[in-house]
């Protein structure tokens, strides 16, 4: 038998079947989408959410009491009815966009795997963002919320996308409020919900209190992982056991019962941005900002100029260590929630892999733990079939398609694709330092 | 539903981010882009011009005060890479990766340093491959570099190929009003020829670092022997930087963090005013002084020791304890600023931090001025 690092209590094994036996076999594969900025119409996407999660169970199906109480619920924001449905109303409510096109639902849509299935977000007026829009599945059991972990609850990352002025584009709390009230309704469901008059604060809580309902915890790997061996293929084991050991996804992707998310809620450089954006230029002109004047309002406006946001949790936090990182994503989904990184920069799981096999990108903040991996084209199959197992089961037929088209433009074109540095032959910083043709 | 359920409030980075970019706008409202961006790439040429340096590896403001003048010279800076122990590229890349990654670090600082030092064991078992190796890569370091061999460089052949390719392992050098002098402070008592030992063995005990075969290291009669006529002629008053591999002082002995004859070497220094001793072997920030001694250890580009377990010098503030998932996590290279005086600041770049500034002043205050930044610990 295949080495298991993964056990789960026999309570939550139970637990996840209960409410999991009503979705299986859904057939969910993604419609043609034909609503505003290319979501699904938000009728058909309470239809679907009314099919994919049957009953709201709290804590949601798959997570351990304890840990929900303890770690995951802000205090003070205790998951009732009432707040779920007000949470529910507003996540599909496009007043909460100044032009009326978009709500949460339109760059989290139930159809394209609670994200949109774009590389980055459209905005109101059609602008783009400079960020992929990450999946609001699981969100709640992460640590931090954005890709530069920025906010530090659900409360506090719902209130953000409204007021930013190329997503919703509400200019303040005042005008987004004035927007909601002009539906009645909301007024006795604040008021049922949280024994106030509808106010912004509120209005967070509620969205994070539905995003937490929104738990994908049953896929074939938890199957496999409770003990039925023929819940995941063979290519799947095989890809298990290089997730654990030659591949070293589980150093920042560790996934297990306790964290069942696959993502070691910090923050790496793995040199995405270094690929597309001038970015050591950006990094060095940060610094340099920095060692004149040590004020981080120098380096917040020049974020706001230019491409800086590329410098990721460095942003936030101002340590070195942090330039150019972002966030380790959950693995959870990760078949129906491409493209993938934080600029969505690659289109499928085996760009994801390619990126990593060859050591991600050079660059002077690289993390230290990013290293080639010497994959060949077989093992790098494997790990993409566990990645593929990784989605939830009601996903089922969306994870298919995903799977077949991934692979279709896998067979055209693998662009990052670098045998040299992945076999170690040529060696990441060689070239910088010694030239194109390496060290002799 | 009742207030006492409210949530404590958070004010986010960005609520507080937006704060302030309304409060630049509010302040800027009379200046359009072009004069801002005008404004502002004036006051970076001010700031230059005042003599602050751009430091590639810091975020402090690194002033070296070229202005005022001390009467020795007119302060400079070099760097360092040190410890890279290399194996065969195919035995170990990831040592190979480490160096060339010092090697990009390093030449990309701007204004280059007046010079590059190498603190010492480049390879790890001596051979003549992992040396030629670690040569191959240091030609493409851009400023002149200086040698020191460390004992793993020595003890296959007793430094033959390591003399070919990089000279005499004791010299020394005048460089903008200091006299540098390079040691080689890993000698070792015979212990292999009554045991009959292999040149692989010998250099396998020496490497293996904690074992009651070899000796411990020292400078040597001679070579003191040497320093003595080489500082004969120096004035006291000229500041002096010597290196040695392994520290010039008594850490810790079961690891060899130790010079047997310190206290005899300490002694032909101590008539000078200003003296600081850098040194490798103990890849850490190690920060010592002892009477008008100051001493530095340099970093690793290939791992980071735990500290001693007894003997850790006061003035000594910790580095991070190293992440065991990261392997480059305590490693680096860093930055030595010689004040006009002829003491140095010295600046540890660790990858994938803060770095961290050790200042002269902290040093001749006794610890009393200028500590270091202690990292933050934080947890994984």
């Amino acid at each position: 038998m295949k080495k298991l690092v993964l056990a789960r209590a026999p309570g939550m094994t139970a637990s996840i079947y209960l409410v999991c036996a009503a979705g299986t076999g859904l057939s969910l594969a993604a419609d043609p989408a034909t609503g505003p900025h290319g979501a699904m119409p938000i009728a058909a996407q309470e239809q679907r959410l009314d099919k994919l999660i049957t009953r709201y169970a709290t804590p949601p199906a798959g997570i351990d009491p304890v840990a929900w109480a303890s770690i995951y619920m802000m205090s003070g924001n205790e998951m009732t009815a009432d707040r779920i449905a007000l949470g529910r109303k507003l996540y599909f409510d496009t007043r909460l966009s100044k032009d009326g096109t978009l709500a949460c639902a339109t760059c989290h849509d139930v159809s394209r795997g609670f994200s949109d299935h774009r590389s980055v977000s459209e905005g109101i007026g059609d602008h783009l963002g400079k960020r992929s829009a990450p999946t609001t599945m699981n969100a709640a059991l992460m640590q931090s919320q954005f890709w530069d972990g920025r906010a530090p609850s659900l409360e506090e990352q719902a209130k953000l996308p409204i007021l930013n002025p190329i997503e919703m584009g509400h200019p303040d709390a005042a005008s987004a409020m004035a927007s909601v009230n002009t539906d009645p309704a909301y007024q006795a469901m604040f008021q049922k919900a949280y024994g106030r008059a509808p106010n912004y604060d509120d209005l967070g809580r509620a969205i994070a209190s539905f995003e937490r309902t929104l738990i994908f915890l049953d896929a074939p790997f938890d199957r496999y992982a409770a003990g039925d061996l023929k819940a995941m293929s063979p290519a799947a084991q095989r890809g298990l056991d290089l997730f654990n050991n030659k591949a070293r996804c589980v150093s920042c992707h560790m996934i297990n019962s306790s964290n069942p998310l696959g993502t070691d809620n910090l923050f790496h450089n793995i040199g995405v941005s270094a690929r597309t954006k001038n970015f050591e230029a950006l990094a060095g002109q940060a610094i340099s900002v920095l060692s004149k004047n040590n004020d981080p309002k120098e380096l917040d406006k020049l974020a706001i100029e230019t491409d800086m946001s590329e410098l990721g949790r460095f942003l936030v936090t101002k340590n070195r260590g942090d330039i150019g990182a972002f966030k380790t994503e959950q693995v959870r989904n990760v078949g129906v929630t491409g493209p993938y990184m934080h600029d969505g920069s690659l289109k499928t799981l085996w760009d994801v892999l390619d990126h990593y096999n060859k050591g991600g990108e050079t660059n002077t903040y690289l993390d230290g733990g990013i290293e080639p991996l010497n994959l060949s084209e077989n093992e790098i199959d494997d790990v993409v079939a566990f990645l593929f197992a990784l989605t939830d089961t009601r996903f089922a037929t969306q994870n298919e398609a995903a799977f077949r088209e991934q692979q279709g433009l896998a067979a055209k074109n693998r662009p990052l694709r670098d045998n040299a540095l992945a076999h170690r032959e040529m060696l990441p910083f060689e070239q910088r330092v010694m030239g194109p043709a390496g060290l002799k | 539903m009742s207030d006492n359920t409210k949530i404590p409030h958070i004010k986010s980075v960005e609520t507080r981010h937006l704060e302030e970019r309304e409060s630049m706008f509010r302040s800027l409202q009379n200046l359009d882009r072009r004069s801002f961006l005008k404004v502002s790439t004036g006051a970076a040429a001010a700031a230059l011009a005042a003599g602050a340096s751009n430091h590639f590896h810091s975020f402090l403001p690194v002033n070296v005060a070229y202005a005022a003048e001390g009467p020795a010279g007119q302060g400079f800076s070099f760097a360092y890479i040190s410890d890279s122990h290399l194996y065969a590229k195919k035995t170990n890349e990831r040592f190979v990766r480490q160096l060339l990654r010092a090697v990009d670090d390093i030449n990309k600082i701007d204004p280059q340093p007046d010079f590059v030092f190498y603190g010492g064991d480049l390879a790890q078992l001596g051979r003549k491959e992992e040396l030629d190796l670690g040569a191959q890569i240091l030609k493409s370091v851009k400023a002149p570099l200086h040698m020191m061999v460390g004992e793993h460089d020595w003890y296959f052949d007793m430094g033959q190929h390591w003399n070919e390719l990089f000279g005499p392992q004791t010299y020394s050098f005048d460089h903008k009003g200091v006299h540098f002098v390079v040691l080689m402070s890993v000698q070792e008592k015979d212990f292999w020829t009554a045991r009959g030992m292999s040149p692989a063995e010998r250099m396998h005990t020496v490497a293996g670092l904690d074992n009651a075969v070899q000796s411990a290291f020292e400078v040597g009669a001679p070579q003191r022997e040497w320093l003595r006529k080489d500082l004969e002629k120096v004035p006291t008053s000229t500041p002096l930087i010597v290196f040695s591999h392994s520290p010039l002082y008594k850490l810790y002995r079961p690891w060899n963090f130790w010079t047997d004859d310190a206290e005899d070497v300490q002694a032909i220094l101590q008539r000078f005013e200003r003296v600081t001793v850098l040194h490798g072997h103990t890849h850490q920030v190690l920060t010592n002084r002892i009477g008008n001694i100051q001493f530095h250890g340099m970093l690793s580009t290939a791992w980071p020791w735990p500290y001693a377990p007894q003997g850790l010098p006061s003035l000594t503030v910790q580095m991070n304890r190293p992440n065991p998932f990261d392997p480059n996590d305590g490693l680096g290279d860093g930055t030595i600023n010689v004040h006009p005086d002829g003491l140095v600041d010295m600046l540890y770049n660790l990858w994938n931090r803060n770095p961290m500034q050790v200042k002269a002043s902290y040093l001749s205050s006794g610890g009393k001025s200028d500590a270091p930044v202690a990292p933050t610990l934080a947890s994984y």
